[in-house]
């Protein structure tokens, strides 16, 4: 792709980024519950991913050769939930079923319920583990399916995940991609004040990752980190994406207060005011 | 009488199913020659994984591989399978009913010399509480490669619990087993015994000694601790108006939870349960733990007598 086509590219996610974090402030204001903070900070991921590198068919959600996408950090599901209903795989208006008695839109994901949710997580620490397994099978099928994995910084604190990492190293997972959203806050506080990570880019080499580190907002930046990351030979892949929880939202960015609240009728206009006052969130 | 331990049976079986059906997947975290699943490991290196010492991981890596619709057995001990792991089970695989088949040894005091840290006592209560799940012990070796093949059959989680020690072979090769029907072994009506597992044959001793005093004791191989065979078991209260329950587990919530449960929803008669008495055992051997912790055949035929002397009293 010439930069022509490439800059082309990044202002169409840019676009759909933006409408992910309108429909997902609209969907949590709508629901008086869920999880704004972290589904905002990974809107653009989810964007290059759903938009550009994931190979998925709404009409056949449980395609074989599918790519896979777990979000580890399933209470961010919100995202996720607006990604896949933008995609086609339920219609637009289920959005505002959110949490809801008698929907499917559980207050975290389940693959039960949502067609193109390919695993039912919310309980932390998982996602890594089961990513391993879809990629295991991948490899042992020959698929030249991708797996990727969404994990959120305080999520790492689980023991389970160093496991599912050592694992993945021993098998040579390079169909496996995880991505960090790394916006430094965990439900209580800083992440270096919770549970320090750092050095966070040199644990993961040392369980034998290849790591590209990126600005998580900078959606030319995902999609060269994602590229990359498909050309890595026998090693997992961990993508450390710096981010900012509550992106795009001036009253939510860097508030550990927003991780799980939605915001009043004054705090919700002034968010969509705010996304939609500016055409593109930069 | 042969004596086989039922992990024996279960790392045969593998290899049995694992050579007709592709889709089996051996998960094992670094005990596969307790487990067994080192013949697995040995025929079929590429379906078979080791995730080494990590229990956790190991669950919810099943979920991950029976998403893609193959069949995962997890194999470790039933300590680490219903405990270390018991959220992975309860919210990646019953939750999403995945197919995912959790095949531990060292089921109850088997794991005898071992010690309270090795030998399950509460696991069958803690799965039996989780929805979406099966929960199977086999009897002997027979009926364990038969309950690994209902259990591939079969779609969705199942918790199937071994023995680390030999236990006689009861059943002939031409067993009819199916999932949630508990199989007659002995016709009786003055009282039923209601076993699982290891103790099934423990409840046919108790049987036979019975019967020469003249008492006849129904014996059923309730395999199926859940979901539980209710029409047999009310069967067995209204034909025999007593029952025992036998099994190698807590009294709370395992076999004699399950079918208290449907007794006195159903079918008021005389229930005593033998097994642990809510308390943990201790390292030893295993004929003199059963002793010890008043499981073995002379605690069963006492408790036969019991029920049926409770039964006798409600008559009046």
């Amino acid at each position: 792709m010439n930069i022509e086509n490439r800059e082309k590219l990044a202002k169409e996610l840019e676009k759909k980024a933006n409408e992910l974090r309108i429909r997902i402030i609209q969907m949590i204001y709508e629901a008086k519950s869920g999880h704004p903070g972290g589904s905002l900070s990974i809107a653009d991921i989810i964007a290059v991913l759903y938009f550009h590198f994931m190979r998925i068919d709404p009409k056949n959600p449980s395609w074989e050769d599918r790519d896979r996408f777990i979000l580890s950090k399933g209470h961010t599901c919100p995202v996720w939930y607006v990604a896949l209903a933008m995609r086609g795989f339920f219609p637009l208006e289920k959005l505002s079923t959110l949490r809801q008695i008698n929907g499917i839109l559980q207050g975290h994901p389940d693959m039960r319920k949502v067609p193109g949710i390919d695993m039912t997580t919310g309980s932390l620490g998982q996602g890594l583990s089961i990513g391993d397994g879809m990629a295991l099978m991948g490899k042992l099928d020959k698929k030249n399916y991708k797996v990727y994995v969404v994990l959120g910084d305080g999520e790492l604190n689980e023991g389970q995940i160093w496991e599912a990492a050592m694992l993945a190293n021993k098998y040579k997972l390079d169909n496996l991609i995880a991505i960090v959203d790394y916006n430094k806050l965990q439900l209580d506080g800083p992440t270096e004040v919770v549970m320090p990570l750092e050095p966070l880019a040199d644990k993961w080499r040392a369980f034998g990752w290849y790591v590209i580190e990126i600005d998580g907002h900078n959606i030319l930046e995902i999609i060269e980190g994602i590229e990359e990351a498909h050309r890595v030979k026998n090693k997992p892949i961990v993508i450390i994406a710096h981010t900012i929880k509550g992106k795009c939202v001036s009253y939510m960015e860097n508030e550990c207060d927003w991780h799980g609240k939605a915001p009043n009728k004054e705090q919700f206009e002034i968010a969509i005011k705010e996304l939609g006052g500016i055409k593109l969130c930069k | 009488m042969q004596m086989i331990p039922t992990r024996e049976a279960y790392g045969e079986a593998l290899v049995e199913i694992g050579e007709k059906n592709k889709k089996i997947i051996v998960l094992e975290a670094d005990i596969s020659k307790s487990t067994r699943t080192i013949y697995f490991a040995k025929k079929f290196p590429e379906r078979f994984f080791n995730v080494g010492v990590a229990e956790q991981n190991e669950m919810a890596v099943a979920a991950g591989i029976a998403a893609t619709g193959k069949i995962p057995f997890v194999s470790t001990y039933a300590v680490f399978a219903s405990m270390r792991a018991c959220e992975q089970v309860r919210t990646f695989i019953a939750y999403p009913r995945l197919n995912v088949k959790i095949a531990v040894s060292h089921g109850g005091l088997t794991a005898a010399n071992d010690g309270v840290t090795h030998q399950a006592t509460e696991d069958i209560g803690i799965m039996r509480t989780i929805p979406n799940m099966t929960i199977i012990m086999p009897a002997d070796a027979v009926s364990t490669k038969k309950a690994v093949i209902a259990s591939v059959e079969y779609e969705g989680p199942v918790y199937l619990r071994f023995t680390r020690d030999s236990v006689p072979v009861l059943y002939d090769e031409d067993l009819k087993f199916e999932i949630g029907k508990s199989i007659m072994l002995r016709q009786g009506f003055d009282a039923t015994l209601i076993a699982l597992g290891d103790m099934v044959s423990k409840a046919l001793e108790a049987h036979n000694i019975l019967k020469e005093e003249g008492i006849g004791v129904r014996v059923l191989d309730m395999h199926t601790v859940k979901p539980i065979d209710k029409e047999a078991v009310i069967k067995a209260a209204v034909e025999t108006g007593a029952i025992v329950t036998v099994e190698d587990h807590n009294i709370i919530n395992g076999l004699g939870g399950a079918v208290a449960e449907v007794i006195v929803e159903n079918e008021l008669v005389p229930v005593k349960r033998i097994g642990l008495q809510d308390t943990f055992a201790e390292s030893g051997e295993y004929e003199k733990l059963l002793t010890k912790y008043k499981m073995n055949v002379v605690d069963i035929i006492n408790a036969v007598k019991l029920v049926i002397g409770r039964k006798k009293y409600a008559k009046k």
